[in-house]
């Protein structure tokens, strides 16, 4: 298991080897992404703030949970923080596991989790040259997973 | 020197304060929501929700926690990751 908050390009395709094992038949990925729409406005980027000591503590207690519950050791997560671009990842999980059902579940659990918990706040640039600090309070927050 | 605690303020709640670090004094049985109370009263603050989630020393606290010199107490919005 491993995870960070870094401030360099994500690899997906790096998380996927570093989790791969032959004991393992599924492998789960989830990629987050900036999109260019939110709340019906135009979105040209994205700067992520966190607050880092604590982010990589709470994003490494959340890993270690879901290798706990779901039974497998081969879980690693990348959140980046700094200025991105339209289409660049913000956050990468991957999770390997025996089997797949458990391989959704514990992905799915690190990012709501994540989502809930880790301190990392995102500031949208929109096209008529705004900047503005997402808060996600005006919408459902999500839940933790099961 | 006397005894203070280091306040992180983060996101919005630092353009709010127009800072993203202070430091408060603490004394004996200072809790969560005396630092809460003291930081209200300084300009901008009015743009805080009354009970901010708060951290200390890394970890999410409650408004009865005390806090004790040198810790390091962080005002969280409303986290956004992902």
């Amino acid at each position: 298991m491993r995870s960070a908050i870094v401030t360099r390009p994500l690899d997906p395709g790096a998380l996927l080897r570093e989790v791969a094992t032959t004991r393992c038949g599924a492998t789960a990925l989830f990629v987050g992404t900036v999109r260019d729409l939110h709340d019906g406005r135009a979105v040209t980027g994205m700067d992520y703030e966190a607050y880092a000591a604590m982010a990589e503590r709470e994003l490494a207690d959340i890993v270690a949970e879901a290798v706990a519950r779901f039974g497998t050791g081969q879980v690693v997560c990348e959140h980046r923080t700094g200025a991105l671009a339209l289409g660049d990842a913000s956050v990468a999980i991957a999770v390997a596991h025996p089997h797949r059902s458990p391989a959704f579940d514990a992905c799915r659990y690190v990012i709501e989790e994540l989502k809930r918990r880790v301190p990392i706040w995102k500031r949208e640039h929109y096209a008529d040259g705004t900047r503005q600090w997402v808060d996600p309070t005006g919408a459902a927050r999500p839940r933790a997973a099961r | 020197m006397s005894a203070s605690a280091t306040v992180l303020l983060f996101a919005a709640y630092a353009d709010a304060l127009g800072t993203s670090q202070l430091t408060m004094p603490v004394g004996d049985g200072t809790t969560v929501r005396d630092l809460l109370a003291a930081l209200a009263q300084r300009p901008g603050a009015d743009r805080l929700p009354p009970s901010p989630l708060v951290a200390v020393n890394r970890r999410y606290a409650s408004v009865g926690d005390l806090v004790r010199s040198g810790d390091e107490v962080a005002v969280i919005p409303p986290v956004a990751g992902g």
